[in-house]
């Protein structure tokens, strides 16, 4: 079972989030070519690891955020909002 | 059954094994890498009607490990796109004549498939597909409560449930089958015609030189070769890693359940969109119960609770009369989704390399027709009709194959 921590609610069970995939990053819109949105609205690295990914609160507060789970043995290793994230 | 009767007359040696182990060899002409349905029946139809046998098949646990062992076996083809009903009929077809194809009993029995409609709009759906279905000669219509009840009167029909049932896609050709035994039978086909099965064979990298394949590495050793098949379902972006061929693809689990045995009631397979459940009676009479997928994406085996309690509530909502009825076991496989709900077949922008994935929920059906397009797809190096429209660069052309309607929950 996976249990999620909303920075507002706490620990909480999963069927509480609603799931947002993998964080991906959206290219200019201005300049981007037909293949870039198409790698960005299609293409998913899938990988077998520990990954960032979206989830919503929904049934809870409606927060958005950001969870670092690993796609096997489902441990999240850190939850966090947005506007905390790591930099690049 | 003569095969039976002299062996229980031999006195009960065994009978042979169904597939040879093999040393690794230096070099194959094909590769395949997944040994499911679809790289086995690849690797029999090569054998079979292009004479390519010096094939290789890597499989890293036992034949059948991965969905072609774990799924709920629904067979059909009331697909809702003309590419997707052609596609899944040509499969049927094959599926029908697959135990005297393989001298092997395949258990196919093709005992009649109904879809519930549970809204007008999912009506107006089922409408739509049986029009699409029939124009291509599949048999597949709209039915109604009445007609419903003659088929399956068990299910609770009247106007009480949340969503009560109001229509019905009947589509009589679809079915189930034993999936052990197509896996089985595809893998002794294709050992009889020269094909290596390798099992516990992990495939670890690939090398790809001027854009093109030259070897697979493997726990075992490393092959040169210059053609490899990608038919690894669940797992197919790791090997797309290797070579660096980007998928529109996202591994799900997909859960499974089945009852204790009943005695036989239940003669037609019955699935639910809305209610995201599907559920037939095995011979055993187990009844075996499938859901949608797990929201999230995983590469876990692991099985639930979260799914045994809501299946078991929706299955109530259809029969009430299973309150008592106990869950036996339950499973999980790992599904490769596409955002079409369509697979991903052909080349790939590295020379040697095809692919055969994005199966999804949905894949078992069209295992026959798969491989046997594949394995012409290899043998003459060009893309064969039926399966150009599922080519990977359908998504940066803007060209998907809508089947999300019947193919998410529908099997
Ligand atoms: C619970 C469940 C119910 C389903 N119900 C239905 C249904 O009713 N009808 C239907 O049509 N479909 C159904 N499906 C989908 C169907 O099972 C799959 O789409 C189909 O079996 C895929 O077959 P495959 O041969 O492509 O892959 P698989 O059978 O998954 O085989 C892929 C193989 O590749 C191997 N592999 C992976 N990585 C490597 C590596 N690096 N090296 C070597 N080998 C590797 C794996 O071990 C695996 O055996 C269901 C799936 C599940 C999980
Ligand atoms: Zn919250």
């Amino acid at each position: 079972m996976i249990l999620l921590t909303c920075p507002n609610c706490g620990t909480r069970n999963v069927s509480e989030f609603r799931y947002g995939g993998e964080i991906t990053k959206r290219p200019n819109p201005n300049t981007a070519t037909q293949a870039e949105w198409a790698n960005y609205l299609y293409v998913r690295k899938n990988v077998l690891g520990v990954m960032p990914e979206w989830w919503c609160h929904q049934s809870g507060c409606g927060q958005w955020l950001i969870a670092e789970r690993h796609t096997k043995t489902h441990e999240v290793l850190k939850t966090y909002v947005w506007e905390a994230r790591p930099q690049e | 059954m003569w095969k039976l009767i002299r062996h229980g007359l031999n006195g009960n040696k065994p009978l042979p094994r169904m597939w040879r182990t093999h040393d690794l060899k230096d070099s194959y002409d094909v590769v395949i890498i997944g040994g499911g349905v679809h790289g086995l029946a690849a690797a029999y139809y090569l054998a079979k009607y292009h004479g390519i046998t010096n094939v290789a098949v890597l499989e890293k646990r036992y034949i059948g490990s991965g969905g072609s062992g774990r799924n709920t076996t629904i067979l059909r083809s009331n697909y809702l796109t003309p590419e997707g009903v052609a596609f899944y009929d040509e499969s049927i077809k094959l599926y029908e004549n697959l135990s005297v194809d393989l001298d092997f009993n395949v258990l196919f029995s093709q005992r009649g498939h109904l879809t519930l409609a549970h809204s007008d709009a999912a009506v107006r759906t089922m409408r739509w597909r049986a029009e699409v279905n029939q124009i291509q000669g599949v048999n597949s219509s709209l039915i109604y409560p009445d007609e419903i009840a003659k088929l399956c009167p068990h299910l609770d029909l009247s106007e009480h449930p949340r969503y009560p049932i109001l229509g019905a896609l009947y589509h009589p050709p679809g079915g189930i089958i034993r999936h052990d035994a197509v896996v089985w039978g595809y893998a002794r086909g294709a050992d009889e015609r020269g094909v290596h099965i390798h099992q516990l064979t992990e495939v670890t990298g690939i090398n790809v030189e001027n854009n093109k394949v030259i070897s697979v590495q493997t726990n075992c050793g490393t092959i040169k070769t210059g053609m490899v098949l990608n038919a690894t379902a669940g797992w197919c972006s790791l090997i797309c890693d290797m070579v660096d061929v980007k998928l529109p693809i996202t591994s799900h689990p997909l859960q499974a359940c089945v009852s204790e045995a009943l005695k036989p009631f239940l003669d037609v397979v019955i699935v639910s969109g809305s209610l995201h459940v599907y559920v037939s009676q095995s011979d055993r009479g187990e009844l075996v119960m499938g859901a949608s997928i797990d929201p999230y994406q995983s590469y876990s085996l692991d099985s639930t609770l979260g799914f045994l309690e809501s299946l078991s509530g929706h299955m109530l909502e259809l029969f009430p009369s299973l309150s008592r009825v106990k869950i036996l076991r339950q499973w999980a496989g790992v599904c490769d989704m596409t955002p079409d709900y369509s697979p991903i077949m052909g080349f790939t922008p590295v020379e040697g390399f095809v692919v055969d994935v994005g199966w999804g929920t949905y894949g078992f059906k069209a295992g026959p027709v798969s491989g046997k397009r594949m394995a012409e797809l290899i043998a003459t190096n060009r893309t064969p009709d039926l399966i150009a429209p599922f080519y990977l660069g359908r998504f940066e052309d803007g060209a998907l194959i809508g089947e999300k309607g019947a193919a998410s929950v529908g099997h």
